[in-house]
């Protein structure tokens, strides 16, 4: 399988400008530390043609601001994303995206429908600045892929307001389809739906990669979630990848105790009467703006040892196609 | 009307307040009166043929040689003061909504442009709009139209260049705030092209405070015009606007002949406010704060 998105050590920092105690410290000479965030930091990965890759961590580990950047949404500041080998971004000072073939699905389907549009110019409105589709054949072409996400085609004539969370986000997700893409970049698509409706979004999802072909990166928190949809996933821990591989095998097998722990913090439903065994992961996640040396997960790590506190370790492929960076994998399991 | 629709909803709500209910009514009927003027009135006040200096500065109910009766009296050239008044409206009404309107065109364009660009062009274009309201609006348009000279054009860009700058502020801060929101990255993701992003999505989702300011505007550019007239330095004296004919009243006011500046005056306070108060009535409709 060939390589459809390749990130090449994509990093995204967000600097607050130098407040003015900052330039007076500077201009009398102390050193100033800068207020950079390092929200993704040196990522690279790969998303194999048709395939799901699963993308979890914790809130602010910077799964969202990777997606955005494949999805062209957000330049990084520094690496590539590539889509068969061409940025999604265009250079220059402002950016902008050169490519249909990657469309996105947010989280909140509540945020990501413009209130003043009908979901009929909604859905045709990108297709028809794409040349997709001429603005006679655009009704027709909506009615299609609004069917094809569950919705009547009546729905064209009403204003988001007028649909609940569910169906937005079949709206949401009939707007992207209609981009003809090739990638779906999902955002937490179901984190803000009820659960009764996440599994029929799930399973909407499921049948269109089916029917489609479609290449997905599916960012969640949501362990079962990704387990169930994913063929691959990759962990994400304060801005850098700890751990890819198949989700069989992370799942059964994680050799980095922060996926260990973070299986372990699932709560689960058990059918014998065994004491509820999930344990919480110790501490808080560091602040972005000052993250901890060496491994970055050291603080809150049950096997850490001296090395962690100050050597990086780097996301090193083994044989078996897993990627992992630990100094002290976990072995077996 | 429908009346769970919004626009239902905003109307059944506004009638709850009488008084801005009142100053709508107010409002619609002086737009009415001075469409109307040339029908309604007894006489035009702009052909000087039909003016006679022996009906000059006569008291309201005063039967003039033409055989009418000047229910608000005359001014000093003789010209029947309600049929002035109603003309002066359509000359307020005119440039005050074709200053409000234009402001608003190149405001809302402005600080949504600058808040969706960001960085040095929103900080250059944002910190000119904030010097220039730091500066009174009278004094920027006292200049302007000494600079550009007489004339109704003249006067609306004098208005447009003293209040643009509201609108500017009032974009920019709502088109930040809709610049964040998923729905302008999910258009830039599809891709839809920039202006169009701005100009479909950002600025109709920046409409709600924009209606505010553009009522409280056009009542401000109306007065402004007034007191422009007031000076001298309005509209020709062949076609008096409401602050010209104060400022022709003026010279006779401490003589007792009141009503050439009075009624002039009350017509034009009478307008603002109302213009005002219907303003104020829909800022605390779409106020969401405010909401009960």
């Amino acid at each position: 399988m060939a390589a459809l998105i390749a990130c090449q050590n994509l990093v995204k920092r967000f600097s607050s400008p130098p407040q003015l105690g900052d330039r007076l410290a500077r201009l009398l000479g102390r050193p100033v530390r800068p207020r950079t965030v390092y929200a993704v930091d040196d990522v690279s990965l790969e998303i194999a043609e048709g395939e799901v890759l699963g993308l979890v961590g914790e809130s602010g580990c910077g799964k969202s601001t990777l997606g955005r950047m494949i999805a062209g949404i957000q330049p990084p500041s520094a690496g590539l994303a590539l889509l068969d080998g061409v940025p999604v971004m265009g250079g220059g000072r402002s950016p902008v995206k050169t490519t249909t073939r990657v469309q996105m699905i947010f989280q909140d389907p509540f945020a990501s429908l413009d209130p003043r549009m009908r979901i009929g110019d909604i859905v045709a409105e990108g297709p028809i600045a794409n040349g997709l589709v001429s603005r006679a054949e655009a009704a027709a072409d909506t009615a299609k892929w609004l069917a094809a996400v569950g919705l009547d085609p009546t729905a064209a004539q009403r204003y988001p307001h007028q649909f609940s969370g569910g169906q937005r986000q079949r709206v949401a997700i009939a707007r992207a389809l209609a981009m003809r893409p090739d990638i779906l970049v999902c955002d937490e698509p179901v984190a803000s739906l009820d659960v009764s409706i996440q599994a029929q979004i799930i399973n909407l999802f499921l049948k269109l990669k089916r029917d489609l072909g479609l290449t997905m990166l599916f960012i969640s928190h949501d362990l079962g979630l990704v387990r169930h949809i994913s063929d691959r996933v990759a962990i994400m821990y304060l801005g850098k990848l700890v751990e890819t591989g198949a989700t069989q095998a992370v799942f059964e097998n994680p050799r980095h105790p922060y996926t260990r722990a973070l299986l372990d913090s699932m709560p689960k439903l058990r059918l014998d009467d065994a004491d509820v065994d999930f344990k919480p992961i110790d501490g808080e996640l560091p602040s972005p703006l000052a993250p901890p040396p060496g491994c970055h997960f050291h603080l809150r790590c049950p096997g850490m040892r001296p090395a962690c506190r100050t050597a990086v370790p780097e996301l090193i492929r083994s044989v078996d196609g897993r990627e992992l960076a630990c100094h002290y994998p976990l072995v077996g399991g | 009307m429908n009346a769970t629709s919004p626009v239902g909803r905003f109307w059944r709500e506004f009638c709850e307040n009488r008084v801005a209910l009142a100053a709508l009514v107010v409002v619609a009927a002086t737009i009415l009166l001075a469409i109307l003027a040339p029908f309604v009135v007894p006489q035009n006040p702009y052909d000087l043929a039909s003016l006679a200096l022996i009906d000059a500065r006569r008291p309201p109910g005063y039967v003039g040689r033409s055989g009418f009766v000047h229910w608000l009296g005359t001014d000093a050239q003789g010209r029947d003061l309600l049929s002035a008044i109603l003309y002066g409206l359509r000359i307020s009404l005119q440039v005050g909504l074709a200053a409000g309107a234009l402001a608003f065109a190149i405001g809302a364009t402005l600080g949504a442009v600058a808040a969706f660009v960001g960085g040095r062009v929103e900080t250059a274009l944002m910190r000119f709009v904030d010097l220039q309201l730091s500066f009174p609006a009278i004094l920027l348009a006292l200049v302007l139209v000494a600079v550009l000279g007489p004339g109704r054009g003249q006067l609306i860009a004098a208005l447009v260049a003293a209040q643009y700058a509201y609108f500017a502020r009032t974009a920019h801060g709502a088109a930040a705030a809709e610049r964040a929101k998923d729905y302008v990255s999910a258009a830039l993701s599809t891709p839809i092209p920039a202006w169009q992003v701005v100009f479909r999505h950002i600025l109709p989702n920046c409409l709600p405070p924009l209606i505010v300011v553009a009522t409280l505007q056009v009542a401000n550019s109306i007065a402004l015009e007034a007191t422009l007239s007031f000076l001298g330095l309005g509209l020709p004296v062949t076609e008096p606007s409401l602050g010209m004919l104060i400022a022709n009243g003026f010279q006779y006011m401490l003589s007792g002949r009141y009503w050439i500046s009075i009624y002039p005056g009350v017509a034009l306070i009478l307008l603002i406010v109302a213009i005002n108060l219907v303003g104020d009535q829909v800022r605390d409709q779409l106020n969401p704060r405010l909401k009960r």
